[in-house]
């Protein structure tokens, strides 16, 4: 089975994230790029499917040169090789022309299961995985909290508001995972090492056969206005608690009309 | 005045509070009108009125719900052809972002995701949508320049408000039959967890949460009470879904739901990123935590500093006392 697993670094979560100021951009230099924490649930099923019923798992990320990186640890993981989309002609892309150049690779490679993390921990848009499926015209089978695959047939749990739904499809097909449905492991010392001699394909646009002018910020069918930070809460009240600080919360819930 | 189409987040019966707040948003926009998949919209056509729907149109053909998503971006793509909208407004959960994405592609519009507030922009330029993004610590306004806006509103982003005039809503049949590319990924069966009385985390008006605090899942009983004290929803932070003290659907965080409620009560939590990601945004926030130095303090309109377990018994007795008298 050919199975691609799309990954996108993204700034570390843990460090404070800004605009630019000049083009309302991710500042992606003050800041450590990683993978995408939703995506290793993604390559870790991909492995584990491929575990189960053979095949190779292909790495799929675009973005700068600096994603390479997380290219590397998702093949330290354990993935076969990768396809890395690079190209300056991609920056500022929005989701249209993500899914676009993602959707052209995907047709130009081969899949009979793509499988994306539910959304990526910076723009959070989960749209990618039902882009992809309009684009490609394969079943989308999203959201996933467990996938099972027999034989053509792949069987998703598919997580809801209200609880949950079983979906099945036919493959070649769109899976996203939510987090919970693995544990990612943790690359391997061997796993390293041999991931320093895997096959890593780079791609421009003009290799890829991506139209230019449908990508990138110029093409991007949403703008920012403007933005600022958020201005600090106003500071709060906090009591110590001296046997009545269930009666205090009380009040203060009665007098904001909650109770 | 153009239309502005609302895709109303309904079981059949029972329409969801969220689509009542994007009625109160178009209003601001133009004249809404209420997409309705599925059955159920005769019933519900004078609620929907009564928040300023003009329109109802009612797409009930054979298998819209019974497959993944496509179905109903495929209806929507439709209107947005027939009716050209000035925007169309999608509820922003899982699946209502997943429809916007699906329906951006098909009509090559630009799609704006977890809108907290729409306004119309100036000359005429399109709305402009406030969206909190990372964490919440930048507050941005967008909006779209290539096609029909599509605008994916997060639950709670306005105070549902009634039409000052409500008129009759005229109920208009959408006859779109369903193509076979919508088709491939069948629901084969709706699993409805039990979650009681207590109302749906994203569009609660009041969540209360627990954290690494509550120390285990048997007390997180304690958590439900002080809810359902409040007609409330439970959420839980990370470390309590992955303790395995609460489902893993109830986390609110950056990996988990995002909720924006009236009131966000932090209890034994101490506000990691991660958590904060989730509930930032929140109108107002109240924390219980026994350690004065935990960030989520930052966050709190009201603060208690104690142990959880001796603050919230006398806070649920409180609550009960002050809406029994």
């Amino acid at each position: 089975m050919n199975i691609v697993v799309c990954v996108k670094q993204v700034p570390d979560t843990a460090m404070e994230r800004t605009l630019r100021a000049e083009d309302s951009r991710l500042d992606r230099a003050s800041i450590d790029g990683v993978i995408n924490e939703l995506d290793e649930y993604a390559i870790e099923e991909g492995l584990r499917q491929c575990e189960a019923h053979g095949g190779e798992v292909t790495i799929l990320s675009m973005g700068p040169e600096p994603a390479a990186d997380s290219i590397r640890k998702a093949l330290s993981m354990g993935a076969d090789k990768a396809v890395h989309l690079v190209d300056d002609g991609l920056a500022g892309s929005d989701a249209l022309a993500t899914s676009l150049a993602l959707a052209t690779v995907l047709q130009r490679i081969g899949f009979d299961l793509v499988i994306l993390g539910s959304e990526s921990t910076d723009a959070r848009m989960g749209v990618l995985a039902a882009m992809l499926a309009e684009r490609l015209g394969v079943p989308q089978v999203s959201l996933a909290s467990q996938v099972e695959i027999d034989g053509q047939a792949v069987t998703i749990r598919r997580q809801a508001d209200y609880g949950y739904d079983t979906v099945t499809a036919a493959l070649p097909a769109v899976v996203s995972v939510v987090e919970k449905i693995n544990e990612p492991r943790y690359p391997s010392f061997k796993g390293i090492m041999a991931a320093k001699k895997k096959p890593v394909e780079t791609l421009s646009l003009a290799d890829a056969g991506i139209d230019p002018a449908q990508v990138g910020l110029g093409a991007a069918a949403t703008e920012v206005v403007s933005f600022a930070s958020r201005p600090p809460r106003q500071a709060g009240t906090t009591v110590k608690d001296e046997g009545d600080g269930g009666v205090k919360a009380a009040e203060y819930l009665a007098a904001q009309k909650f109770i | 005045m153009a239309e502005v189409l609302v895709l109303a987040d309904h079981d059949g019966e029972t329409v969801k509070k969220v689509t009542f707040e994007l009625l109160t948003l178009a209003r601001r926009l133009g004249e809404p009108a209420v997409a309705w998949i599925g059955p159920g919209a005769e019933g519900a056509s004078e609620r929907l009125a009564g928040y300023g729907a003009a329109k109802v149109y009612v797409a009930e053909a054979d298998g819209l719900t019974d497959y993944v998503v496509a179905p109903t971006a495929e209806v929507l793509a439709a209107l947005a052809g027939q009716a050209a909208p000035a925007a169309i407004l999608i509820p922003a959960s899982g699946e209502g972002k997943e429809i916007a994405g699906r329906l951006a592609v098909k009509i090559g519009s630009g799609v704006l995701t977890d809108a907290v507030d729409l306004k119309p922009g100036e000359d005429g330029s399109g709305p402009v949508a406030e969206q909190s993004i990372f964490g919440g610590a930048i507050i941005v306004q967008s909006r779209v320049r290539t096609g029909t806006p599509i605008v994916a509103v997060r639950p709670n982003a306005v105070t549902p408000e009634p039409a000052p005039e409500p008129a009759a809503a005229a109920l208009e049949p959408v006859s779109t039959g369903l193509s076979d590319a919508a088709k491939t990924a069948t629901i084969a069966e709706r699993v409805v967890a039990e979650r009681g009385e207590r109302p749906e985390l994203t569009e609660a008006s009041i969540v209360v949460s627990g954290g690494r605090g509550v120390g285990g899942a048997e007390n997180f009983a304690l958590i439900e009470r002080l809810a359902d004290s409040l007609g409330a929803a439970v959420g839980a932070s990370r470390a309590a879904t992955d303790a395995g003290w609460y489902p893993h659907q109830f986390q609110v965080g950056q990996t988990g739901k995002t909720v924006s409620p009236q009131l966000y009560l932090a209890v034994g939590i101490s506000g990691a990123i991660q958590h904060r990601a989730g509930m930032q945004t929140s109108k107002t926030i109240m924390v219980i935590n026994k350690d004065p130095e935990a960030p989520i303090f930052e966050l709190a309109d009201f603060g208690v500093v104690g142990d959880l377990f001796n603050v919230v018994p006398q806070l649920v007795e409180q609550i009960g006392q002050r809406k029994g008298g």
